[in-house]
């Protein structure tokens, strides 16, 4: 297959191959992959093969082309598409086509990418194993007998499988991240309000954020030039202008950088050696590469999971209200008219319980007890409070460093199966996540080696808001470097 | 609103006998006296009232807000809740919340913000109201009005706060079809509100109607709200209850909110209608506030009757949290400031300056102020262009009114705009046309995008010269020697008869301009 967004990009200007060969070729590989991997809820075939033929016949035609023309790219299910179903992998939305695409697929669409399918995740997004959809689960190229992890499961499996050079994820509590790490791929977080959400089908709205699934940190770069910007339909979209990513990095030089490495992370009882082995020596390279290290701590990060289970399923059951069977979704049918609360709260009972899974309406039942009158106080507002001492913590640590360096997950891929009875033990797959999400700041994993049994490992660095570049820069240096993130699974 | 425990009572106290007197009510008894001394019950009211902002669009999407369109045609993905579909904030709503807010005299404090207010119901697609919980957009305030007791004074009645909410579609329960199927209409939903709540200042249902006959003239004048209440563009909601002095003791009557009026006489009917249910259902239960502090009641406009909503009162929990998907509103002083210097004149004060200005009736003044000020700017250009106050208090009352009531538009749409009435006003007080023939210049003009010139020159309409005219006259005089006759013996009136014969044999003739012309030649005889 090919190596990169950018080889794609090269092999159609210098007329070796064209759109439609490419995207008939990813095909053929999605196909394959797809019996192993379920990373697809909907492989968009035909569309996607017109959609290469456009940007042939504009090449062919002398049209100036747009900066991802001809990129084969996979779509979180979470994002709306006018044409193709929008699921987020639940029953609920099992047949729901929105009239409308999110602004990030418009962006996509603008720039001549060719859009192959809608990819698998944990329903609506709720999740750290892409175990909770309702399309089955999908498995991590690595080894199938584990979860290529969540929510964005199968954004990052695609990715890992050869078949698709980019793809776009969600990340609320570490959903790119994690995934990318258990996958070995690179996955972006952006800052929150530098890419719009609007059209994305909302989890938790002050967490939420859309980023780029790739091969490398430079994919990652030509895909976020393209998503990111201000746009006025999200009222917390930022309007600073958007850097030139790819022009970041241009140099590998890392002199002048300080990195403050998070010891305390890295010293956690429940870090796999092979994981604290794989970012110590990830430190070296950075060394290498001209780097300071520096240590630093983020004092608060021991209430970083439970203010995020907190703030995350509140905002969840207010915005999973609107699905209710009145207007779209699933309904449940022959809704009996004699019940002792009436067809109407029976029709809503019944639609929600038979539309939901399990873990999403666990989230539901949390957040509606936490903003509960009588409990706000003691959870929803007092977890805000928190929230605030979080982001000083990061406030603080970044007047001592450029970047954080860390793990991202506790240990690599675990088997199917091994968490989704016990909701501690998933929740805790975002130890090292949920930080970035609560203080708003970008940050991205990266292929940092491989354990024992050849799993990805992944290493996380975090920057200041709207320092996508910084981040993307030292990402990328790290990479020229360093090749776990050129190694493919022999699947 | 504050606790009724905590608020003095400082209204009006009239024993309860001589407030039944008041009530026109066959469906209760009048309350029994069953003490020696007479009980003095003094009612409580405090109003919730819902106006619609007049913006062009919705208030977090570009959905248009005009009233009666068909169903589901005024929507979008924001407004119909779709998934991943976000709010973003109509500042034109702020703005108009804003002028409210200070035509009442609240503080605008620097910051508010929005909030999800969490309940499912069909009319609601998203399961939350955007509202405003604990940072309303308008903070305390007051509204000053008439004292119907001493005639010239004015009644204070406090405002708690006024904030924005987003209105709910409509639901319509489809007896007829026998399934009991409901349709919902999301045209509506979206479309801004604000809420103003007033403190339990209010002591009696003429008082309640005074604040509301007030605040509506209020939100018209200033070009908030058209607040037509037949079209859901003013809500009332009541709370009502008793204070009764029992000796040294005095207790309160568990609130009732009283919902589903349609109308300001409904409002007033309601409250008396409470006034005497709360005193009677006192007498036989002697439940006070502390054993139910609140309850909501609905309006029957038919039997004039309250009733029970709901069997037993679930205390609903909102869930109120920050809507995540909007920023905080701030507000700066300057902004109030700018906001404050578009006030003007307060409805009183055009009503008190138009008759001396144009020497109109104060009658007339009050009903162009009602009206509105975008009304009141039309009149007076008129009235200034043709020179005549009264000519143009009536066309406006009757000519253009009556149009933009028949056609549905507003004075700012209206197609004869100010400066073309003025114009022809100016011709009739000049005698260039007549009455009945600047009727038809109207009406032409309501239908044709044309200048008064053009209009005129359109309906064949000449300005006649005095020969042409002495010439008709002396032909008519001619043919009919007993109007002449008549004339010379002091019937004057005789002349009438020329007019109608006159015009057949030219339309362009000005009756005034004939009558003087006969006159003039049999007297000069
Ligand atoms: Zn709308």
């Amino acid at each position: 297959m090919f190596d990169s967004a950018s080889e794609i990009l090269s092999l159609q200007s210098s007329g070796e191959a064209t759109a439609v060969e490419i995207a008939e070729k990813t095909l053929a590989a999605i196909e394959v992959s797809q019996g192993k991997h379920n990373s697809f809820t909907h492989v968009a075939r035909e569309s996607a093969l017109a959609a290469a033929a456009a940007v042939d016949a504009k090449r062919g035609s002398g049209e100036k082309l747009g900066p991802l023309a001809g990129v084969p790219v996979a779509v979180k299910d979470v994002l709306c598409t006018r044409d193709m179903p929008t699921t987020c992998s639940s029953n609920m939305l099992r047949n729901f086509e929105p009239p409308y695409d999110a602004t990030v697929v418009q962006k996509l669409r603008d720039a001549d990418a060719v859009i192959v399918g809608k990819t698998n995740m944990d329903e609506f997004a709720m999740g750290a194993s892409t175990e909770t959809s309702a399309f089955g689960v999908t498995r991590n190229p690595w080894d199938t007998d584990r979860t290529p992890g969540g929510s964005s499961g199968g954004a990052a499996a695609c990715v890992a499988a050869g078949s698709v050079p980019l793809s776009l994820g969600t990340d609320t509590g570490g959903s790119i991240r994690q995934p990318a790490a258990f996958c070995g791929v690179t996955g972006l977080k952006p800052t929150y309000g530098r890419v719009s959400r609007f059209g994305l089908v909302a989890f938790a709205s002050s967490l939420d954020q859309i980023g780029p699934i790739a091969w490398s940190a430079a994919d990652c770069a030509l895909m976020l030039e393209t998503i990111a910007g201000f746009e006025p339909r999200d009222s917390t979209s930022l309007e600073t202008p958007v850097a030139s990513y790819t022009e970041a990095l241009a140099s590998t030089d890392l002199r002048g950088l300080k990195i403050g490495v998070l010891r305390n992370s890295i010293d956690t009882d429940g870090l796999d050696d092979s994981i604290r082995a794989a970012v110590n020596a990830s430190t070296d390279a950075f060394k290498e590469l001209g780097a300071e290290i520096v240590e630093v701590d983020l004092p608060h990060s021991n209430y970083w999971v439970p203010t995020y289970y907190v703030i995350a399923p509140s905002e969840a059951s207010s915005n999973l209200s609107r699905y209710d069977g009145a207007h779209y979704g699933h309904r449940a049918s022959d809704i009996d008219r004699n019940t002792k609360d009436g067809p109407l709260v029976e029709m809503y009972c019944r639609s929600r319980s038979e539309g939901f899974g399990a873990e999403v309406k666990r989230r539901i039942m949390v957040g509606t007890y936490a903003l509960s009158e009588g409990y706000a106080d003691e959870y929803y507002n007092k977890a805000l409070k928190v929230r605030r001492l979080i982001k000083g913590d990061y406030d603080a640590a970044f007047t001592q460093c450029d970047l954080l360096l860390g793990p991202v997950t506790p240990t690599s891929a675990f088997k199917l199966g091994d968490k989704i009875d016990d909701p501690i033990q998933m929740y805790l797959c975002d130890l090292f996540t949920v930080g970035a999400n609560l203080a708003g700041v970008p940050a991205i994993s990266v292929p940092a080696g491989f354990d024992a049994g050849g799993l990805p490992i992944g290493l996380q660095l975090q920057a200041p808001v709207l320092q996508e570049s910084r981040l993307l820069f030292a990402a990328n240096a790290f990479q020229s470097i360093t090749d776990h993130h050129k190694h493919r699974p022999s699947c | 609103m504050s606790s009724l425990a905590e608020h003095s009572v400082v209204g009006l106290c009239i024993p309860i006998a001589e407030r039944s007197a008041t009530i026109h009510s066959d469906q209760y008894r009048l309350p029994i006296m069953t003490v020696t001394a007479p009980n003095t019950v003094t009612t409580i009211i405090g109003l919730e009232v819902h106006v619609q902002l007049k913006t062009e669009t919705k208030l977090f999407c570009g959905c248009k807000t005009q009233f009666g369109a068909p169903p589901n045609t005024q929507v979008c993905p924001v407004c119909l809740g779709l998934p991943g579909a976000l709010p973003v904030m109509n500042d034109r709503a702020i703005e108009l919340a804003v002028k409210a807010g200070l035509a009442i005299n609240c503080d605008i404090p620097p910051m508010s913000k929005w909030d999800r207010k969490q309940y499912f119901y069909p009319d609601l697609p998203k399961g939350y109201q955007i509202s405003q919980f604990d940072l309303p957009i308008c903070g305390e305030g007051y509204l000053d009005i008439p004292d119907d007791e001493n005639d010239g004074d004015t009644v204070r009645i406090g405002i708690t706060r006024a904030h924005l909410e987003e209105d709910a579609g409509k639901s319509m329960h489809d007896e007829a079809s026998g399934t009991g199927d409901t349709r919902i209409d999301l045209n509506r939903c979206g479309t801004p509100l604000l809420e103003i709540v007033s403190e339990p200042d209010m002591r009696s249902s003429a008082q309640a109607q005074a604040y509301l006959t007030q605040l509506k003239a209020l939100m018209i004048h200033m070009g908030i709200s058209d607040c037509e209440m037949q079209e859901g563009s003013l809500r009332v909601d009541a709370n009502v209850n008793l204070h009764i002095n029992v000796g040294e003791k005095k207790i309160a009557t568990p609130i009732v909110e009283v919902k589903n009026m349609n109308s300001f006489r409904a409002v007033e009917a309601a409250i008396e209608h409470e006034v005497v249910r709360q005193y009677d259902v006192w007498q036989e239960t002697g439940k006070t506030i502390k054993e139910e502090p609140k309850t909501t009641r609905g309006w029957d406009d038919t039997k004039e009757i309250t009733f029970q909503q709901r069997e037993k009162e679930e205390s609903a929990d909102y869930r109120y949290f920050p809507d995540p998907d909007l920023l905080p509103v701030r507000i700066l002083r300057e902004q109030v400031e700018a906001i404050r210097s578009t006030l003007g004149e307060t409805p009183d004060q055009t009503r008190d300056r138009l008759p001396g200005q144009y020497g109109i009736k104060p009658y007339d003044a009050d009903v162009i102020v009602k009206s509105g000020s975008q009304m009141v700017v039309y009149f007076e250009r008129v009235a200034e262009l043709s020179g005549d106050g009264k000519r143009a208090s009536s066309w406006v009352q009757q000519d253009v009114m009556r149009t933009m009531k028949d056609r549905q538009i507003d004075v700012s749409d209206f197609p004869v705009d100010a400066d073309k009435l003025g114009d022809l006003l100016k011709r009739i007080a000049a005698g260039d046309i007549d009455n009945s023939r600047a009727k038809d210049v109207f009406n032409h003009l309501v239908d044709n995008d044309q200048s008064v010139d053009e209009a005129i020159q359109s309906l064949g309409i000449e300005s006649v010269d005095s020969s042409e005219i002495d010439a008709l006259v002396q032909e008519l005089l001619d043919a009919n020697p007993k109007i002449v006759e008549d004339v010379l013996s002091g019937n004057e009136k005789a002349v009438g008869a020329l007019i109608g014969q006159a015009k057949k044999k030219n339309p362009n003739a000005n009756p005034q301009v004939i009558r003087e012309t006969a006159l003039r030649i049999i007297k000069s005889k």
